[in-house]
C-alpha cells in the first residue's frame, strides 16, 4: 500500500495499472504461489499483444462480423420526455452476439487462450452472460469448457443454463458458501490451480488477480470508444453523463475508461441495493463504504464482517450478486472521478417495465440498475444535456425472475 | 532464537525430520482445539500448524473447506484463535506454532495490531495462502521485527527466478506444495518432490517441508527421506469430520493417525 489514492490526479488514472498490477493500494496479484506461474505467463503474453496491430486487427474483425460492432447509440426519446428532463441514450450492448457486453472480453480472451494453445477453458458465472459469451467462443474455437455457476443462480437463470450446455459447455452448479457468484470464483480458482497446465480461466469482470482487471477494462474499452465518437457524431458533443451498473464493474468500466480525462462529463457507477443499502442486504461495496480486503487475488472495496468474514450479498439481479468491486472503480470511488450510488431492487423493477413499456427495449435486470438511476439523474437536468447509460444487456434471461414476481408460472 | 529454527536446529542434530499437523482452529468447535494441540504433540508433532478459518478458502479442497465452515459457524475468529495460543502456551513453551490461513481476516484486524498480538501470545511464523513475497512489502517487515517468521509456498510450476526470490524473503521454513491442485487432493509422488526439491537446496539453508497428498505413515516416510519436514493436514481434518458427533473421541484419533506417521518417520 505504497500509494495514496489521494494523492492521484485524474490524468494518472489512464495510466493504471503500475507494473504489478496495482491500481494505487487496490488491486494486486494475492493468489497461492501455484498461480503465480500462469499469471506472469498471462502477463506477458497480452502485454506482447495488446500493441500487435495484427492481434488488434483480429480482435477488431471479431468483434465486427461476430459480435456485430459497433453497438448503436440510441436516443431513448420517449422516455426521456417523460422524464421531463435531460436527453437518455442508450448504449446498446443489448444487441451484441449473446445479449451483452461480456462477449468483447471473451472474444479478447479467447484469442489470448488460443495464443497459449491451451485446449480448455473455465469461467464463472453470476446471471449466466459471462458463461454464455465463453460458452459461444469455446465452442467457435473447438475448446473444452466447464462453467462453475453458484447453485442458487442456477435455479434463478435456467435459461442461461441450458444455453450454455446447448453451446457445448459443462455447467458446474457450486453448492458451497452463499451458492452464488464469489462461489463460483472460488471453485473456478481450485479448478484452475489443479489443471493450470491445460486450462485458460476466463475472468468474466475487472477483478480478480493482475493482470485479470487491466486486460477485461481493456477488452471493454471498445464500447466507451465507440459512445465517445457516436456521441460527437450524434449529439455533436460528448455527453454530460455516463451512467452503468457496477457488480464486478466491467461494462462501467468499459464506457468509463475512454473518457476519464474529460473532466467534464461526470459518472455514475450504480451498485446492487437489494433491500435497500440501509438494511445490509445489498451487494454495493462501494456506496456503502464497506472496509478495505482481499478476496479472489486483488484487494478492493469488500463487504466482509468484523472478523473479515466476507458477507453475505442480496440483489435481484445474479449478475451484480457480488461482495467485492473490481480495484480500479475503488480508486475512482477515493479520487472522485465517478460516483457510487444504489438503487434497490424496487427501483430496478420499475425502471425495467419503464423501459419495456415506452422504448420497447427489454433490458437485463443488471442493466435495470443503471437506468434505475438514470431515470433519477434526468429530471435534475436540463433538456439539452445529454445522458448516456450503459444498456449492458437484455432481459430475456430475466423474464423467469419477473414472471415470478408478477405471481406467474409457466 | 525463534522456536522454529530452534526446533530445526534440534531436529538436524538428532538426524530426524519435522512431523507438521494442521488443523483448522475452532473445528468441530473452539473449546477442543487447545487439548487437540496438545494431543498432536504428545503424539510427536515438532510444530503445529494452526488454520485459521475463513469464508472463502480457495485453495482448500472440500475437507478443510468445510473444516471452515464449521468453525465459523461456531463463531471462531481470528482473536479467538490468538487467545488459544496463549492458552495452549501455558502449559507448552516450546512447541512452534504457525498461523495458516487468507489474507483478509488479517487484513481487517490491521497488519500491525495483528503482528503486535500475534507475537506476544507466542506465535512463531505466519503463512498467508494468498500473499506471495511480492505482496508482503508492508506485512513482511512488520513480522520480521517481531520475531515472527514470514513464510511461504513454493509450488511445482514455480519458475527458477520466483523461487529466488521466495527463498531470500522466506523464513523458518519453506513449504513446498507437492502438487498442483487444493488442499486434500490425490497423492504425491515422492520422486518428483524429489527433483523439485534438489534446486531448492542450492538456493537457501531454510528446511524444505512438504504438504499436500500425505495420507499415511507411508506416504509420510517417503517423504520424510528427501525433505525435511512433512506436513499433513486434510488426513487430519478428515478425522475430526468423521466425529463431530462424539468430539471427546477426536483427540485420541488425531494421535494415532499422527503416530502411526512419526514411527513411520523415524523407523
Amino acid at each position: 500500500m505504497t500509494v495514496s489514492a489521494t494523492e492521484t490526479k485524474f490524468s494518472d488514472l489512464t495510466r493504471m495499472p503500475d507494473a504489478r498490477g496495482h491500481f494505487g493500494p487496490y488491486g494486486g496479484r494475492f493468489v497461492s504461489e501455484t498461480l503465480s506461474f500462469a499469471l506472469e505467463e498471462l502477463e506477458q503474453i497480452y502485454l506482447s499483444l495488446r500493441d500487435d496491430p495484427d492481434f488488434q486487427a483480429e480482435f477488431d474483425r471479431d468483434l465486427a462480423h461476430y459480435v456485430g460492432r459497433p453497438s448503436p447509440l440510441y436516443h431513448a426519446k420517449r422516455w426521456s420526455e417523460s422524464l421531463g428532463g435531460a436527453q437518455i441514450w442508450l448504449k446498446r450492448e443489448d444487441l451484441n452476439h449473446t445479449g451483452a457486453h461480456k462477449v468483447n472480453n471473451t472474444i479478447g480472451q479467447a484469442l489470448l487462450a488460443k495464443k497459449t494453445g491451451k485446449p480448455r477453458v473455465i469461467a464463472e458465472t453470476g446471471a449466466g452472460q459471462h458463461g454464455v459469451a465463453t460458452a459461444t467462443v469455446a465452442a467457435r474455437l473447438g475448446l473444452e469448457c466447464d462453467v462453475y455457476m453458484g447453485a442458487a443462480d442456477v435455479q434463478r437463470q435456467k435459461l442461461n443454463v441450458y444455453r450454455m450446455r446447448l453451446l457445448g459447455a459443462r455447467v458446474i452448479p457450486v453448492e458451497s458458501g452463499t451458492r452464488t457468484l464469489k462461489d463460483a470464483m472460488n471453485e473456478a480458482l481450485r479448478d484452475w490451480v489443479t489443471n493450470v497446465d491445460n486450462t485458460f480461466y476466463i475472468i468474466g469482470t475487472v477483478a480478480g488477480p493482475h493482470p485479470y482487471p487491466q486486460l477485461v477494462r481493456d477488452f471493454n474499452a471498445v464500447v466507451g470508444r465507440e459512445a465517445r465518437r457516436q456521441s460527437l457524431e450524434q449529439i455533436g458533443r460528448l455527453p454530460d453523463a455516463l451512467v452503468a451498473c457496477v457488480g464486478g464493474g466491467s461494462n462501467a468500466l468499459g464506457l468509463f475508461y475512454p473518457f476519464v480525462e474529460d473532466d467534464a462529463v461526470a459518472m455514475y457507477g450504480v451498485e446492487a441495493g437489494g433491500d435497500g443499502v440501509e438494511t445490509g442486504r445489498h451487494a454495493a461495496p462501494l456506496s456503502s463504504n464497506a472496509p478495505r480486503g482481499v478476496l479472489h487475488g486483488n484487494r478492493t472495496y469488500l463487504m466482509s464482517d468484523e472478523a473479515g468474514q466476507v458477507s453475505d450479498t442480496h440483489s435481484i439481479s445474479a449478475g451484480l450478486d457480488y461482495p467485492g468491486v473490481g480495484p480500479e472503480h475503488a480508486l475512482w470511488k477515493d479520487v472522485g472521478r465517478v460516483n457510487y450510488v444504489a438503487a434497490n431492487d424496487k427501483e430496478v423493477l420499475e425502471a425495467f417495465r419503464e423501459l419495456t413499456h415506452m422504448e420497447g427495449i427489454m433490458p437485463a435486470l443488471e442493466s435495470a440498475h443503471a437506468l434505475a438511476h438514470a431515470k433519477v439523474l434526468a429530471p435534475t437536468m436540463r433538456p439539452d444535456q445529454h445522458i448516456v447509460v450503459n444498456l449492458s444487456g437484455r432481459g430475456d434471461k430475466d423474464i423467469m425472475t419477473v414472471a415470478k414476481i408478477d405471481g406467474i408460472e409457466f | 532464537m525463534n522456536r522454529i529454527d530452534q526446533r530445526f536446529s534440534e531436529l538436524k542434530q538428532q538426524g530426524r525430520k519435522a512431523l507438521i499437523p494442521y488443523i483448522t482452529a475452532g473445528d468441530p468447535a473452539p473449546q477442543y482445539t487447545v487439548g487437540f494441540m496438545h494431543a498432536l504433540v504428545d503424539a510427536g508433532a515438532d510444530v503445529i500448524e494452526l488454520g485459521v478459518p475463513f469464508s472463502d478458502p480457495m485453495a482448500d479442497g472440500p475437507v478443510i473447506q468445510k473444516a471452515c465452515e464449521r468453525a465459523l459457524k461456531q463463531g471462531t475468529r481470528l482473536v479467538d484463535l490468538l487467545e488459544m495460543v496463549a492458552e495452549f502456551r501455558q502449559t507448552d513453551t516450546t512447541t512452534p506454532i504457525v498461523l495458516m490461513g487468507y489474507l483478509n481476516p488479517i487484513e481487517r484486524i490491521g497488519y500491525e495490531v495483528f503482528a503486535d498480538k500475534a507475537a506476544s501470545v507466542g506465535v512463531d511464523g505466519v503463512l498467508v495462502v494468498d500473499m506471495p513475497p511480492e505482496e508482503a512489502d508492508e506485512f513482511g517487515p512488520l513480522l520480521k521485527a517481531r520475531g515472527l517468521a514470514a513464510i511461504f509456498l513454493v509450488a511445482p510450476t514455480t519458475s527458477h527466478a520466483r523461487a529466488a526470490t521466495i527463498c531470500a524473503h522466506g523464513e523458518g521454513y519453506l513449504y513446498y506444495v507437492s502438487l498442483k491442485g487444493v488442499t486434500g487432493a490425490a497423492t504425491l509422488n515422492a520422486e518428483d518432490v524429489a527433483e523439485h526439491l534438489a534446486p531448492l537446496r542450492d538456493m537457501t539453508d531454510l528446511p524444505l517441508c512438504v504438504g499436500f497428498g500425505i495420507r499415511d505413515g507411508v506416504t509420510a516416510a517417503e517423504v520424510a527421506k528427501v525433505a525435511d519436514g512433512v506436513i499433513v493436514g486434510s488426513a487430519l481434518v478428515n478425522r475430526i469430520a468423521d466425529s463431530v458427533d462424539a468430539p471427546e473421541t477426536i483427540a485420541g484419533q488425531l494421535k494415532s493417525v499422527l503416530a502411526e506417521m512419526r514411527t513411520a518417520m523415524d523407523a
